[in-house]
């Protein structure tokens, strides 16, 4: 009976020590593997470009640049957007709208004459004004907030559409 | 001359030494001579290949993965350029990659394969249950390494491609966003990225790949290879272990009996795809991942083409359901298969139903494929022109129409004589069942899927549209 009750403890204490080993390696390795979600989304505001560069009734593709990008991220510290100019001035100045479709993602691409977005994965449409014209999309373009800053337009940074939206 | 046939005895004389030494009698080849039905003789051994030439594919996976990572860069800032010269420049780089290529190709197919095979032969029955279970995770993480892998192409597709994959994920029910922001690493696209596709790619999944063969090739020694299955005689669980001892009694070793076929096919395996890789060379790649060049076309390689054209085909309301419930519903149904019906009736002539679940899906995935190959959803963004015969000898008002269809994207997704979109209804003849009001009103609302383009053209163009379409006899 005493032996058994020995060898109970010791296959408990080394049951025990070997969670603790691994609560030791898994719990550091694990916050530095979630870290992604703790993180604070974008929120700044970065420069587009001049206003006179966006005549009224065009829209044009912008680059704007990630402001404090992984020193080895290339290209993908640019994001693309799609601005609007609809009037000369006041609040409906610009419609700022992110490239990628709402349905799944893929950059939708504007056709002047047509004045109608078209996405290339699986055919979604778009007005000028975002809104669906046809195909799968669920909902309209992302817009972005701006703000007129002197003669230039800048826009709020902001995670990939539905990571915020939901 | 017989100082030479004793050199020809080194060989053999080292091999000995070396099984003596470390004992390899006892242990490998023990397990390699295990005994396995007398039935595997006979021509329907064939069919018991199909997992050996998946290791096989496998270990080539491995060592061109291992020769791959040797020049790669995993930064979004040179991985392409690292691709672009193990393809052209790196010494026998382009076969390498092609190996690996057609290699991720050939997992892909066999795995289903083997599975449709020990599916049929209702080998997954008791007592093989978990041989499927660590099967299934085996087949979900081929599927993960052949995604993972698309996106270290590190092209135009595969940066598209995880921006549609972290969208997919968001869809997911409470930790959709979680999910979207582990797929990126951070809130978009980054430089975080990458190098975790690259672990993910090269250390999790392999690990895990590692770890599940063991326990499947345990199991499978361990349980022993299931006999040939023969109409009328099910498993029966309190009889069948016995039944099966006995039929070992009178079995045959694997190694070589049985394990011959299985070399045979493998090398077969294995020469297909490096045959492959010297013809073909590397996959082409894509234009560079640069996000602010809207100008792209995403695809998936050949085997996901199915689940893309799924996603463009489905009503938008259903969908949410389809991306995460459909792959759900699979692998749970896949999960449940041997613990639903561990017992009964093996042979495939036997089971109506089973033949129906492999031949139903394999029929639906093919013509979607199909479907995706052709994308006729996608509207033609390129720059095109109309035959010469549909624009010759029109009217001044119809020649502006005919370039407004151009211009006015028309041509995107309408088709006239062969050339153009094929989104919408073919306008080759199309003054045949319209009139002029017709065709006008549906210009200008649109309507069944057609912007309403009263907005974005004036009322003498759509004249002149109109004009143009009426010629269209």
């Amino acid at each position: 009976m005493n032996e058994m009750t020995r060898r109970r403890f010791l296959s408990r204490l080394t049951v025990m020590l070997t969670a603790i080993i691994g609560a030791l390696v898994g719990l550091p390795i694990l916050g530095y593997l979630l870290a992604p979600l703790f993180r604070a989304p974008p929120d700044e505001l970065v420069p587009v470009g001049a206003i006179a560069d966006f005549p009224v009734g065009e829209t044009k593709l912008v680059s704007v640049r990630d402001p404090s990008p992984l020193a080895w991220a290339g290209q993908t510290a640019d994001t693309a957007l799609w601005v609007r100019r609809r009037e000369q001035s006041g609040p409906q100045m610009f419609q700022i709208f992110n490239v990628n479709c709402t349905h799944l993602g893929c950059p939708v691409n504007w056709q002047a004459g047509a004045k109608l977005f078209l996405c290339p994965c699986h055919g979604g449409v778009y007005y000028s004004d975002g809104t669906v014209a046809g195909g799968p999309p669920p909902r309209p373009l992302f817009e972005r907030e701006w703000q007129v800053s002197g003669d230039r337009l800048l826009v709020r940074q902001q995670p990939l559409p539905t990571v915020k939206q939901g | 001359m017989r100082s030479l046939r004793a050199i020809g005895k080194i060989p053999g004389e080292i091999a000995s030494w070396l099984g003596e030494r470390f004992e390899l009698e006892d242990s490998v080849m023990a397990v390699l001579r295990h005994p396995v039905p007398r039935d595997l003789e006979r021509p329907i051994g064939w069919w018991y290949v199909l997992g050996s030439a998946t290791l096989g594919i496998f270990v080539m996976q491995v060592v061109t993965g291992v020769g791959l990572a040797m020049t790669y860069v995993p930064a979004p800032n040179s991985a392409y350029d690292s691709l672009q010269f193990i393809s052209h420049d790196a010494t026998l780089g382009g076969v390498v990659r092609g190996m690996h290529y057609f290699g991720a190709g050939a997992m892909v197919v066999l795995v289903l394969a083997h599975m449709t095979q020990v599916y049929l032969f209702g080998a997954f029955k008791f007592p093989r249950e978990a041989n499927w279970l660590t099967g299934s995770l085996l087949l979900l993480a081929t599927l993960a390494m052949a995604f993972t892998g698309q996106l270290l192409r590190w092209d135009q597709d595969a940066f598209w491609s995880i921006v549609v994959a972290a969208e997919q994920a968001a869809r997911a029910p409470l930790i959709g966003n979680w999910l979207a922001s582990l797929v990126v690493a951070g809130s978009n696209v980054g430089g975080a990225t990458l190098t975790r596709f690259y672990a993910t790619h090269v250390f999790l999944i392999p690990a895990a790949i590692f770890g599940l063969i063991g326990m499947h090739l345990y199991l499978v020694v361990k349980r022993g290879i299931s006999e040939p299955p023969v109409p009328g005689i099910p498993v029966d669980r309190p009889t069948y272990r016995a039944r099966y001892a006995e039929m070992l009694h009178r079995g045959i070793p694997f190694w070589p009996d049985a394990a011959w076929r299985d070399a045979v096919i493998a090398t077969a395996a294995v020469v297909v795809v490096v045959v492959l890789a010297a013809i073909f060379g590397a996959p082409q790649l894509g234009k560079p991942p640069d996000p602010t060049n809207v100008v792209a076309d995403p695809r998936p390689d050949w085997y996901f083409l199915g689940y893309f054209a799924i996603l463009a085909l489905i009503p938008p309301a259903t969908e949410s359901i389809v991306i995460i419930g459909l792959p759900l519903f699979a692998f749970v149904f896949l999960f449940l298969v041997p613990l639903l019906w561990p017992d009964g009736e093996r042979h495939w002539s036997r089971r109506p139903a089973a033949i129906a679940a492999v031949a139903l899906p394999l029929i639906a995935y093919a013509s979607l494929t199909v479907a995706g190959i052709a994308s006729p959803w996608v509207p033609k963004l390129e720059g095109g022109a109309l035959p010469a015969g549909v624009t010759q000898g029109l009217s001044d008002s119809a020649r502006r129409g005919a370039d407004l269809f151009l211009s006015k994207a028309c041509f995107a997704c309408h088709a006239i004589e062969g050339a153009g979109g094929r989104r919408g209804p073919d306008l080759s003849h199309v003054a045949t069942h319209l009139n002029r009001d017709q065709i006008t009103a549906r210009i200008a609302t649109g309507g069944g899927g057609m912007p309403a383009f009263a907005g974005s053209v004036t009322p003498s163009e759509l004249d002149d549209l109109t004009t143009f379409l009426l010629t269209r006899k």
